[in-house]
């Protein structure tokens, strides 16, 4: 059972195609605003877009292109949805609320209740089964929240950014109760973490303005970006412009590196390199094969034990002992120097 | 309970409390005035009289008969205000809430023209052998439309303040829109819809202009405990005033079971 979709909304800019193959996991980043949550509440049906069609397997969420329109409504597509904030009804216990779906699906309560308990415990969660909502932490009624979606059994799961709201005690426990519960399931899942791109996702969709910039099996989209969002995620500087012979012409100068294939000269190349690798000048220093781009620093803040310091669409790491010698401030015209090793060039 | 507390800083400068004072003094004094004049020693005869007894059965009857109506009908139409996506829902709501501010014995007069005997629907009820001017169903009739849009303006906004998520969670769960209204949605608003069916009923019990108009006098009829009031305080002005004093008491029990503890009513809205 593959998922296939493709959606247009122009009242929201958001013009998406996705295909997924069955039990895969697929991991959607992308800046705020960027159609992600529209993405998935096209696909549960709490929004319709103007045209398009999305399929599991055989069966039809939607099709809005035939003469005879489909459009299954949200509580026949089994597409379970978890958000960021829990959503547990408050009138109902942790038991009742986890129940709620199979009985609403026409199960008769003692069983539903006996299959609600078995989802507590896989979430670890069986000692809040006659808690409410609002006696339990943010984790606990996330987790809360999971068993509930996985109790339907549903045929895709969508989650949308589910740890967000959890504090820094909370999000490690429901990232390893996500791996294992995703492992073999269905799952679209909206993070801000690159972090659960990798440990959770077969692959990574990178939304941008309402499409689909990149997309791939997670590790070539995170060690190839091509684009910057891409670049970002994985903490790597990302530039691009055409190839000559001794590198690539950018906006900062040239720069040369390795590439796993040679490029012929005019194709437009990309060239990903690591922010601690570069060292910073404020003269060009003589007598060295080494690529040096010149820029104008606009902000410098603390990052991590180092200093990042952004000159445009750059980013170098130095530490302080360097900011200090440096005296560099916003507005100084500096260059950014780094080996031609530390440089991967693809094709952009 | 939070008065007591340490509270913050409240920008409320000292004059504000005379002029509150003031207010307070113009609903309060009124009132005791009222109780002042009350013929104590013949208070418990006044108010089990054969006729007063009557009219106030009636009034709890048809109150109560009319919030159900009330409730019954103020449920889909706050629903469809609060949720729906229908052209002219602003006509509709504007509309609905007219008769808050309409002097009550117009719309008594506007259901006399509707289903009184020459009236729009009226004139084809009684050929169908239904007379419902100057009966009782007339008095539920006349109850329901002036205390409707208390039940609906109080509905539709406990509905706008739970929102929709947990209604689209429960969707996305499997449940069909009636369960999904049964098992979320009304559980959801119950406070709300607790403090409309208050409000209803006691806008129907206070009910004047729009029951003589429509449902006339007529005792153990129509005659409801204020029609009942305004005609002793003609012939018998300490039986008005002693029915004035229950009506009274039954208003304040009822305002202080929907507005008593501020507290609890704001809990309530996400309740336990």
């Amino acid at each position: 059972m593959s998922f296939h979709f493709e959606a247009t909304l122009a009242s929201r800019d958001f013009d998406v195609s996705l295909h997924c193959e069955p039990g895969e996991t697929l991991a959607v980043l992308g800046p705020n605003g960027a159609g992600k949550s529209t993405l998935l509440a096209i696909i549960a049906g709490l929004l319709r877009p103007d045209a398009g069609k999305a399929s599991i397997g055989e069966r039809v969420l939607f099709d809005l292109g035939a003469p005879a329109r489909t459009w299954l409504p949200p509580h026949s597509r089994e597409t379970a949805l978890l958000a960021q904030e829990p959503l547990l009804f408050p009138h109902l216990s942790a038991l009742e609320n986890v129940a709620f779906g199979q009985r609403s699906q026409g199960v008769r309560a003692a069983a539903a209740r006996s299959s609600a308990r078995d989802w507590l415990a896989a979430t670890e969660t069986e000692e809040f089964a006659s808690r409410r909502p609002d006696q339990l932490s943010g984790g606990q009624a996330q987790r809360v929240a999971l068993a509930r979606a996985l109790a339907t059994s549903p045929e895709l799961l969508l989650l949308d950014e589910p740890m967000a709201a959890l504090d820094i005690h909370s999000a490690p426990m429901m990232r390893r109760l996500l791996k294992r519960e995703l492992a073999h399931r269905f799952a679209i899942i909206i993070t801000h973490d690159v972090l659960d791109a990798l440990m959770l996702a077969d692959k990574v969709a990178i939304l941008e303005g309402g499409r689909i910039i990149e997309f791939g099996p997670t590790l070539e989209v995170l060690n190839r970006p091509r684009s910057r969002f891409a670049a970002g995620l994985s903490g790597l500087n990302l530039i691009t412009g055409p190839t000559r012979d001794e590198g690539i012409d950018t906006d900062y100068g040239l720069i040369a590196g390795t590439s796993e294939s040679p490029l012929p000269p005019g194709t437009l190349a990309a060239a990903t390199f690591s922010p601690a690798d570069i060292s910073i000048y404020l003269d060009p220093p003589h007598g060295s094969p080494r690529n040096m781009l010149t820029a104008s620093i606009t902000e410098i803040e603390p990052h991590g034990d180092a200093i990042r310091v952004r000159a445009g669409q750059l980013a170098a790491d130095i530490t302080v002992a360097a900011l200090a010698d440096l005296a560099l401030e916003p507005g100084m015209r500096v260059f950014f120097v780094l080996k031609a090793t530390a440089v991967r060039i693809y094709p952009a | 309970m939070n008065r007591r507390s340490p509270a913050g800083y409240t920008a409320v400068p000292p004059w504000i409390y005379a002029v509150a004072g003031v207010g307070a003094s113009f609903v309060l004094i009124p009132l005791l005035a009222m109780v002042a004049k009350v013929n104590w020693s013949q208070f418990i005869p006044l108010i089990t009289s054969e006729s007063s007894l009557t009219a106030l059965g009636l009034s709890l009857r048809t109150s109560a008969a009319s919030t159900v109506l009330c409730i019954v009908l103020g449920i889909p139409l706050a629903l469809v205000l609060a949720r729906g996506n229908l052209r002219g829902q602003q006509l509709l709501r504007a509309f609905i809430l007219l008769p808050l501010v309409l002097p009550p014995v117009v719309g008594g007069i506007a259901l006399l023209y509707t289903f009184g005997r020459q009236g729009l629907l009226g004139h084809s009820l009684e050929l169908a052998g239904f007379q419902i001017a100057f009966s009782t169903t007339a008095v539920v009739m006349a109850q329901t439309f002036v205390a409707l849009p208390f039940m609906v303006v109080s509905l539709e906004g406990a509905l706008r303040t739970a929102g929709g998520k947990y209604e689209a969670v429960a969707a996305t769960l499997g449940a069909r829109p009636t369960t999904v209204l049964r098992r979320v949605t009304l559980p959801l608003v119950l406070p709300g819809l607790a403090s409309g069916a208050v409000l209803s009923f006691a806008r129907s019990l206070g009910e004047f202009g729009a029951t003589l108009t429509f449902a006339g006098s007529l005792e153990g009829v129509t005659r409801t405990l204020p029609l009942e009031i305004y005609l002793q305080r003609e012939s018998d002005a300490d039986a008005a005033v002693a029915l004035s004093l229950v009506l009274v008491a039954v208003a304040a029990i009822v305002v202080g079971l929907a507005y008593g503890n501020p507290q609890r009513t704001t809990k309530a809205k996400v309740p336990q």
